[in-house]
């Protein structure tokens, strides 16, 4: 069994709501230490109008195939067991879980780290629309995320989870080592 | 009939064109067949859906384009077959 075999990826389709239990007993492992899991639940209000549901469409081959990218970059990043990401389409009622995630790690700053790269990536990304339809109308939502990388989308010549996975390490990193610098040239003035 | 129709082929590719969201309910369609000369990128492509879909000049800055299930520069040479696909802002989660 590949690393890869580990990770499942689902859409769901219409009405299937996600069966959290089922993703836990799927990364669960002996030998991981840890399991972190994140759900996106669907809010009630959005800027004081009142939500009466959601509605949520996919690319869906392209949505699976970013969303399997990003299980191979985590796995590049951090040392995980299993990964299991599952996002729900068509109309899902207030309160909801329309997003899941669940990550398994022998050690939980992996499976913390990865769990939360997973849903950010998801949100900057993956070919998946929301609309929310209020008691006077409908709006489709945009992620802030996904406006903040579209001019770097597809420059890598595919969807390329794994460089911005190892890119926001770096920036970590870079940040740190930074500031260290400056801290220590203004030791030195 | 068939001769002539090849002929007219060879400078020319086909492409499937899907509209999702917003850029959906703005053409109407999910799926648009697209014809473009040959050696055309997918910013041509787009020009050309801006012609024929005016309505879609209100997301133009702020959608992406996917070529083939993968997210595109402006300037991939589409094939023949290819599948382009308009993203608009994506809200999952």
């Amino acid at each position: 069994m590949t690393a890869e075999d580990k990770d499942l990826v689902e859409i769901l389709e219409d009405l299937n709501p996600i069966d959290v239990a089922k993703y836990m007993n799927y990364v669960s492992a002996p030998q991981a230490g840890a399991i972190t899991t994140f759900s996106g639940t669907t809010r009630d209000t959005f800027e004081g109008k009142t939500v009466l549901e959601l509605r949520y469409e996919a690319y869906v081959p392209m949505a699976i195939r970013c969303l399997k990218s990003l299980c191979s970059s985590a796995r590049a990043s951090w040392n995980l067991h299993s990964i299991a990401v599952a996002h729900r389409l068509g109309t899902v009622p207030v309160g909801e879980i329309s997003v899941f995630v669940a990550v398994s790690a022998v050690h939980r700053a992996d499976a913390l780290e990865a769990c939360r790269f997973l849903i950010d990536e998801l949100k900057a990304a993956v070919p998946i629309w929301k609309k929310e339809v209020y008691t006077n109308g409908e709006v489709w939502k945009e992620n802030s995320e996904f406006l903040e990388r579209r001019p770097e989308l597809g420059k890598n010549g595919d969807f390329s989870g794994e460089v911005t996975a190892k890119k926001e390490h770096n920036r970590k990193h870079c940040c740190g080592a930074k500031v260290q610098m400056k801290d220590e040239d203004k030791c030195e003035d | 009939m068939e001769g002539h129709a090849k002929k007219q082929d060879e400078s020319l590719v086909k492409l499937k064109v899907l509209f999702f969201a917003r850029a959906r309910d703005i053409t109407g369609l999910s799926e648009f067949p697209l014809e473009i000369s040959l050696g055309s990128t997918t910013n041509d492509c787009l020009k050309k859906l801006l012609i024929k879909f005016p309505g879609l000049e209100e997301i133009r800055e702020c959608i992406a384009l996917a070529l083939n299930e993968e997210y595109a520069t402006d300037s991939s040479i589409v094939k023949d077959r290819d599948e382009l696909a308009i993203i608009p802002p994506i809200s999952g989660g």
